[in-house]
């Protein structure tokens, strides 16, 4: 029996089934935990204190947040126009190299806000460079964009070994990485944001470019239900036979999407290069832009989802690097572990119990 | 064979009640087929025909309700306790392998056991017997994609034979048929029947239903409202049943009154995307202030000729001019600009994202309108007003421009697409199966809109499968096939004739 196409009130499909997804996926690392030998509630309490209970395991969280929200939107700009960028990991690489030259060119003249937008606009151009020869590709030569925006990753990461190695490394120094930027290159931290609610921020590298990507997430909403080209970028990704006969042109969309997407993709630098370390360090994304593939999924590729998701995934970052600290048998590998449960229950079988709460609510709505 | 014969029902449906959220889509239908007999289900789309069928079969389960066959009460809870239960489908999309063999497709999912030899044996050997009973002939080792439409449909009915059905549901089998499949179709129909099989034919053809069946159903708007002998009743009183109302089954127009060349077509030759040859050097005008039909059975080069008109296929060679103008390398969108609109053949893929909110396709390929936003941005109250406007006019249902485009019946959805193209005044209108499943009362209303653009002076150009509606609707009719025009008669040429010509068979 189909129990697809009934129709759930949005607070079943938006609210329940994700938190439903998400018990189960703690339910499963739970027994994981169990199995070697630790108490999985007061590790799940561990977590959770660590990552939400004081001012600085807040101030890590949003950190983590911030970069999965930047490369969470990438994704799902994309998805939108039916192109499945998995490079956002590159693009967000080569973007922390356009961030760094504009704050080693800016950052000894002026202060941090003049030089903020020209990084952002330094960060965006690189990421989208990044994603134009896959469109470009995809567009002309219908090389698939999974193929080769996932080798574009292989690509940015020698080359960005090169220009560390040999070109932007400091002369004498052993480590592959720029200088460190003045703080006319660095973004400032948002204590205030954390003092608000009456924390401290401590060491937590909580920066302004949380806020560039809140402002982001409008932008991203905006352009994907209030443009035109938000509209076209829709009627290709759901139907390219429609696309075609309204006249939507499909290379001009896949290279428009793409860069946009790679440009998101490039801001998320922002954050760990000039707001964390104020300086280029070599494999700084660190798998964020694969998690933006999760989060762009778990928040069906809606702004505020993403925030939601990546939101969680900052938690889970943040709380499983506290919980391996205090719970030493618990490692890091373990952590992923419970990130891939995560990801496995609210990401790929999303739909796993919407035929039984389908049921439940037709039974007990007497429908 | 009749409603007050002695025969066995073969299926009773008691009371079945199917909701869906605040949509009812069956209303207490009671039902009972006798065994051995042909029985049609009519009604408009959205009717509940669909649903009816779909819990015969198991895809839905009814809210309320009992099915009994042959006597016993059934819970069909999928297509598997349905097929157990003898009841076959043949569905409007057939559900076959394309690569795979007659014999492979009929033997798919009743394989029986772990190793096929045994299998295809007894199967070849099933598969005789049923076309020496039945008549159904078809080279079991023939690849379906390689088979006429008319062939592949067979092999669906084949498919429940084998499985044992005794029951057999066809839903609008003849929408993909030419005249000549359609009778053979009738054929091993009745022969089904008289070897007592039981047969419903889902249709909104009404000829078809008068044709073939001994008793015919009617449903209006999820309930079933009457049940008749065929023998005695008339197309006339089942339309009215369907409907509602009294409905015009002939369209009404004046004489033509054509004036300039407005859309001209050259010399022109499309290859598909294997490069195989689809349209062969054709040439023809399109006056405004008339209409002109083409007529041919499916796949015989309309489709993309209709598409390279419209600019979504590039011609290989040959031109097209719109006043006298050609127009080669314009783009949908700069057709548009030129006046020139577009109902296409498949409204699900092309004129419509399914998944998009009724106001967002009634913009579509509009988009760029200063009407609906300035600058980059659209301007969604706009939109939606406009889209407002459209439903009131066009009598859209549910008037709701927020309801996702799928969950309007077909008949509401090509309204859609023809308030769309028709209310942003044209000069030029080309148009691709303007009622393929589509109810009698929306096919009514769009005939009437598309007199109302040739009296108006528009030039439309009329592509259908439906000879009927080429027939009543065109001023001249240009006949297709393999590619190429074979003839040109007047508005009122007889059925036979274009019928050999769609053939093939007189130029």
């Amino acid at each position: 029996m189909s129990t697809v196409s009934v129709p759930l009130p949005a607070w079943i499909n938006y609210g329940l089934i994700p938190l439903l997804n998400l018990i189960l996926a703690f339910f499963f690392s739970g027994l994981v935990v169990w199995g070697i030998g630790e108490n999985p509630f007061e590790a799940l309490q561990l977590l959770l204190i660590g990552a939400l209970g004081r001012g600085e395991g807040i101030g890590f969280t949003l950190f983590y947040t911030t970069s999965f929200i930047f490369t969470g939107l990438s994704v799902a700009v994309a998805i939108h126009a039916g192109l499945f960028n998995i490079g956002s990991e590159g693009q967000a690489y080569l973007g922390g190299l356009g961030a760094a030259l504009v704050a080693l060119a800016m950052d000894s003249y002026v202060p941090w806000y003049v030089t903020m937008p020209f990084a952002v606009i330094g960060a965006a151009l690189f990421g989208a460079a990044c994603a134009a020869i896959p469109a470009w590709l995809q567009a002309k030569r219908g090389s698939h964009i999974v193929i080769t925006t996932i080798m574009f990753n292989f690509i940015v990461s020698s080359l960005m070994n090169y220009v560390l190695v040999r070109v932007l490394i400091v002369p004498g120094k052993m480590a592959p990485e720029t200088r460190t930027f003045l703080p006319g290159g660095q973004l400032p931290k948002l204590d205030w944001l954390i003092a608000m609610f009456g924390g401290k921020i401590g060491a937590a590298p909580l920066n302004f470019s949380f806020l560039i990507a809140l402002i982001m997430c409008f932008l991203v909403w905006v352009l994907i239900w209030r443009t035109k080209l938000g509209y076209e970028m829709r009627t290709l990704g759901i139907s390219p036979t429609a696309a075609s006969y309204a006249g939507i042109r499909y290379s001009k969309i896949v290279m428009i999407t793409m860069l946009i997407s790679g440009g998101l993709a490039g801001m998320m630098a922002l954050n760990p290069v000039m707001g964390a370390s104020a300086r280029l360090q070599i494999e700084f994304v660190g798998g964020a832009g694969f998690v933006g593939i999760a989060v762009s999924l778990m928040g069906r590729n809606h702004p505020a989802g993403i925030v939601l998701a990546a939101l969680l995934f900052g938690i889970l970052y943040q709380g499983g690097a506290e919980l391996s600290f205090d719970m030493p048998s618990i490692t890091r590998d373990m952590i992923v572990v419970i990130q891939g449960m995560v990801i496995l229950f609210a990401g790929a079988l999303e739909y796993m119990l919407r035929p039984a709460v389908v049921r439940l609510y037709q039974q007990l709505t007497g429908k | 064979m009749s409603l007050d014969s002695p025969k066995e029902p073969a299926i009773e449906l008691v009371g079945i009640d199917k909701k869906f959220g605040t949509v009812h889509a069956n209303k207490n239908i009671n039902l009972t087929v006798a065994k051995g007999s042909i029985h049609g289900i009519i009604g408009e789309n959205g009717a509940g025909k669909s649903t009816l069928m779909s819990i015969l079969y198991g895809f839905y389960q009814a809210d309320h309700g009992e099915i009994r066959i042959s006597g016993k009460p059934v819970t069909i809870r999928d297509s598997q306790t349905a097929i157990a239960a003898g009841i076959g489908m043949v569905h409007q999309h057939f559900m076959l392998v394309e690569n795979f063999t007659v014999l492979e497709n009929v033997m798919l999912g009743a394989e029986g056991g772990q190793l096929l030899a045994k299998g295809v044996a007894s199967a070849r050997k099933e598969l005789k017997r049923l076309e020496d009973d039945y008549g159904l002939e078809v080279d079991p080792d023939a690849v379906i994609e390689e088979l006429p439409v008319g062939n592949q449909q067979r092999v669906e009915i084949l498919k429940a034979l084998y499985r044992g059905a005794e029951i057999l549901i066809l839903d609008e089998p003849t929408g993909v048929l030419t005249p000549a499949e359609a009778d053979h179709l009738f054929k091993v129909l009745r022969v089904l029947r008289d070897q007592g099989k039981t047969i419903i034919l889902i249709t909104h053809k009404l000829r078809e239903i008068m044709a073939i069946t001994d008793t015919v159903s009617v449903m209006r708007r999820g309930e079933m409202v009457a049940t008749r002998k065929t023998a005695e009743t008339t197309v006339e009183e089942l339309a009215e049943l369907m409907v509602g109302r009294r409905v015009l089954l002939r369209v009404e127009k004046g004489a033509a009154n054509p004036g300039a060349v407005l859309m001209s077509v050259r010399n022109l030759t499309v290859k598909d995307s294997r490069g195989v040859t689809m349209v062969d050097n054709v040439s023809f005008d399109v006056r405004a202030g008339e209409i002109v039909g083409i007529a041919g059975v499916a796949g015989n080069g309309q489709s993309e000729l209709l598409e390279a008109i419209a600019g979504i296929r590039k011609p290989s060679s040959g031109e097209i001019l719109i006043d006298g103008k050609p127009v080669a390398g314009l783009d949908p969108a700069g057709l548009r600009d030129l006046g020139l609109a577009h109902i296409p053949e498949d409204r699900h893929h092309m004129g419509l994202v399914l998944k998009f909110e009724e106001y967002e396709n009634s913009i579509l390929g509009y988009h760029h309108d200063a009407k609906y936003g300035r600058g980059p941005f659209l301007d969604l109250d706009a939109m939606r007003k406009d889209a407002e406007e459209k439903i009131a006019k066009y009598d859209i249902r549910p008037p709701n421009p927020r309801l996702r485009t799928a969950n309007f019946s077909g008949g509401n959805q090509q309204k859609i697409v023809v308030a769309r193209e028709i209310e942003r005044d044209p000069k030029m209108l080309i148009i691709g199966q303007p009622t393929r499943g589509v109810d009698i009362g929306a096919i009514e209303f769009i005939h009437k809109r598309i007199i109302e653009m040739r009296d108006a002076g528009k030039a439309v150009l009329l592509v259908s499968v439906e000879l009927d509606e080429i027939r009543s609707l065109s001023d001249r009719i240009l006949v297709m096939f393999a590619g190429k025009v074979v003839g040109e008669k007047s508005g009122e040429a007889g059925e036979q004739t274009l019928g050999l010509m769609m053939a093939g068979i007189a130029a």
